[in-house]
């Protein structure tokens, strides 16, 4: 396993199999009354967030805290970024704080790799840009699995704004590792060339949508509007809105949310028992901190502190 | 009416250009026992070389040194006609922390050229004659090789309005160009060549359509969908150069194409070429040596405008390359701040440097491993001021004494010894390269000479 999580590409189908697995386990301590474990009692995990998040960021806050971490959160409004410095400064002075790890969002791709080139602390990407997300990736993985059981063989469509959607990207890559077999759809504008080689294939048109296990749908964002990426919301939902007579009924539909009601998903197959929505933000925390486990619990506590030698988390 | 029937224009009334170089004492330097190559004077054989008065004064063997004259031992050495860099950002005036007259002059001289042209997308622009002045009389005082001034071909480069071209041509302007932005509107991109008839010189165009481009960073392919990163299409280059060599073509103008990367537009220029256009262009070391696979870790070192693109494309550009559909070569150096380098890819600014490293990476990309002779290489890199109307460098007695000395087995890592450039942001940065330049002497005076150069004695 590397030392940061920059991308999925950077997990093997091992490893992935290890943080699902784990996220079991802390699923099990999520379950309980108290739903904490001792694991990174005196190390530091610094959010980073360079745009506005609510799931991610908060899932990793409870993540880090459910591991007994000291959590810093700091947001691009009202930091020093704000006031002109560079992201390379931020990080070293972030450093300074010794974090064990340092978790990222950004609008720039590529920005977390930057990150792990400047610190000592292990870096996950929270997203940057529209490059990737693998943490979604793997919450996605987690929670299908969860309900199909496995993942082997299943028929993945992921419809919508493929080409600014680094969800989708982390999730092509995060499905076919696992198995699957991928099928990106969307307008022909919001579909990149060259997609086909992370390993899936195009459609531009749900007729074939019959033939999906899982359904999974991007968000439809409003300004994309602007760049006549497609002529109007309506005639996108007209063609590729997700409704109750396109999801068959054995289908599972996700989300990474937030949904745009009656754009991509009709409100009827968001509140079906199909939709797995609700469980993929609830696997967030688990899946998240069972990816700060990985990179951390594996490393040397601090200095003072007696290492962390249970392999499987205890409930504090 | 046929283009051979068109006037001729480009170079009309005002055809010599002048470059400016701070004064240097002519050199009488005798090389000895160097493998001469030039292949345009059918040169290729063990000699010695002397320059004396500015001139290459005489090739043989076991030549005397005239008294006073520096012998420098060349043997295991290559003395080639010294190169010429038609398209150089010195920054000056406006970003002086980048890069400034003297050191990209040096830059130059130690990557072995001997002239080269400076682009003018500078703050601010250089599209008045008060500005080409005054950068003259600068590079009077501090350029160590020959260098010109292209100036811009509309004010502040905005596509809108044309320069003061004649008076900018009287004043010495090189040629014309809004290098770093395309000429958005074929209505001024036609009045730009009927005005050539008048003002002369070439106008030399970053080729590339805004509306396709769009906000990206890089080659649109694999690569991008990849990365999440918006792509410049290789048609938002070749569809611009069409229209501008059917512009050309139609108004009997000299147009010259800046920075090729794309197949397509290799295709759009030979159709051109065939066609009578009055057409040159230019190819980077790095479009002819890396491809977007480099972007992979979106190394800002590799973010430059046109874009590394796919295999198919430098596969196209070394066969044009060969071919003389390019016609030569151009280093695009272009130096950026560290701190504006090290940023998100997207955020980084386009550009590299090169001045330092052409010859060494083409030589190891393409000469060794036996896809273009290095007699080639050599043409390519000496004729870029060719398109400009300047004399292309030659070894041939009683040429302006413009050569350099290279140890084409010398191994070296890029960077590790810093640069002349004030800027580090090398397209080859950290890459072993093989061939050093040891020498340049241009114009008649001596340029360059690498500090581990052992100098012969004085006779």
């Amino acid at each position: 396993m590397h030392p940061h999580l920059l991308s999925v590409d950077d997990l093997s189908r091992e490893d992935i199999e290890r943080i699902l697995g784990r996220a079991e386990s802390f699923a099990e301590v999520s379950g309980r009354e108290i739903k904490k474990v001792p694991t990174l009692r005196g190390r530091t995990v610094i959010n980073l967030f360079y745009e506005a998040s609510t799931r991610t960021q908060s899932s990793f806050e409870l993540a880090a805290k459910r591991l007994s971490a000291d959590l810093i959160t700091l947001k691009a409004a009202g930091s020093a970024v704000e006031k002109g410095e560079s992201l390379k400064d931020t990080v070293q002075t972030l450093s300074a704080y010794d974090p064990a790890a340092i978790v990222i969002r950004s609008p720039h791709a590529g920005a977390a790799g930057l990150v792990a080139r400047w610190t000592q602390a292990a870096v996950i990407n929270a997203g940057d840009g529209k490059h990737e997300h693998p943490t979604q990736a793997l919450l996605d993985l987690y929670t299908l699995k969860r309900r199909a059981g496995s993942l082997e063989g299943l028929s993945v469509w992921i419809v919508g704004d493929v080409l600014h959607s680094r969800v989708a990207r982390s999730n092509i890559l995060a499905f076919t590792r696992m198995g699957c077999r991928v099928t990106v759809c969307g307008p022909p504008t919001l579909i990149p060339r060259g997609i086909e080689s992370l390993g899936c294939r195009v459609r531009h048109t749900l007729d074939e949508l019959g033939s999906a296990d899982v359904v999974y749908a991007l968000r439809m964002q409003r300004e994309r509007m602007t760049g006549s990426f497609v002529p109007s919301l309506r005639e996108y939902a007209a063609q590729y809105q997700i409704d109750g007579r396109r999801l068959g009924p054995s289908q599972l539909l996700m989300h990474p949310g937030p949904v745009n009601r009656g754009v991509e998903l009709s409100a009827e197959v968001i509140d079906s028992p199909q939709a797995l929505i609700a469980e993929q933000v609830e696997s967030g925390v688990v899946v998240r901190m069972a990816v700060l486990y990985e990179l951390l619990a594996g490393r040397g506590a601090p200095s003072g502190v007696p290492a962390d030698t249970e392999t499987e988390p205890q409930p504090a | 009416m046929s283009a051979s029937a068109a006037p001729m224009n480009g170079f009309g009334p005002r055809a010599a250009i002048e470059l400016d170089c701070a004064a240097a004492p002519p050199a009488t330097v005798l090389v000895r026992g160097a493998r001469l190559l030039d292949p345009r004077a059918e040169l290729d054989k063990l000699g010695d070389v002397l320059v004396r008065d500015g001139r290459i004064a005489e090739l043989g063997e076991s030549l005397k040194a005239p008294e006073g004259a520096e012998v420098v031992d060349a043997e295991g050495l290559h003395a080639l006609p010294a190169f010429v860099d038609p398209h150089v950002h010195l920054r000056t005036p406006g970003r002086e922390d980048e890069e400034d007259i003297d050191s990209g002059t040096r830059a130059a001289a130690a990557g072995g050229f001997c002239a080269i042209l400076a682009q003018p997308n500078t703050e601010p622009v250089v599209d008045s004659a008060p500005v080409l002045r005054s950068l003259r009389e600068r590079a009077r005082a501090e350029a160590r090789i020959p260098t010109g001034f292209l100036a811009a071909i509309t004010v502040g480069q905005q596509g809108e309005r044309l320069t003061e071209m004649a008076e900018l041509a009287e004043v010495g302007a090189a040629g014309f160009t809004d290098d770093g932005l395309p000429v958005r509107s074929a209505g001024v991109m036609r009045q730009a060549l009927q005005y050539q008839l008048l003002a002369g010189r070439v106008l030399a165009l970053h080729e590339e359509d805004a509306s396709l481009s769009g906000n990206g960073v890089m080659h649109e392919g694999e690569m991008s969908a990849l990365l999440g990163v918006a792509g410049i299409p290789s048609v938002s280059e070749s569809t611009m150069v069409a229209r501008d060599c059917a512009l050309a073509l139609y108004e009997h103008g000299r147009i010259h194409v800046q920075h090729v990367s794309a197949r397509e537009t290799v295709d759009a220029i030979e159709r051109a070429k065939a066609a009578g256009t009055q057409v040159t262009c230019e190819a980077t070391p790095h479009h002819l040596l890396l491809t977007d696979e480099a972007v992979r870790t979106l190394d800002t070192n590799m973010k430059m405008n046109p874009p590394l693109r796919a295999e198919a494309d430098r596969q196209a550009l070394i066969e044009a390359l060969r071919s003389g559909a390019i016609d030569c070569i151009a280093t695009d150096h272009a130096p950026h701040a560290r701190e504006e380098k090290e940023q998100p890819f997207e955020l980084a600014p386009m550009g590299v440097t090169g001045l330092e490293t052409a010859f060494a990476a083409l030589h190891t990309g393409l000469v060794l491993p036996g896809v273009v002779e290095l007699g080639l290489l050599v043409e390519r890199m000496t004729a870029g001021g060719a398109p400009f109307g300047l004399a292309v460098p030659s070894l041939a007695p009683g040429s302006p004494a413009n050569l350099c000395l290279v140890d084409l087995e010398a191994e070296w890592d890029v960077g590790d010894a810093g640069y002349e450039s004030r800027s580090a942001n090398c397209a080859f940065a950290g890459r072993r390269l093989t061939g050093r330049v040891r020498m340049t002497i241009a114009d008649g005076a001596v340029a360059y000479r690498e500090r581990s150069f052992a100098l012969g004695a004085v006779a």
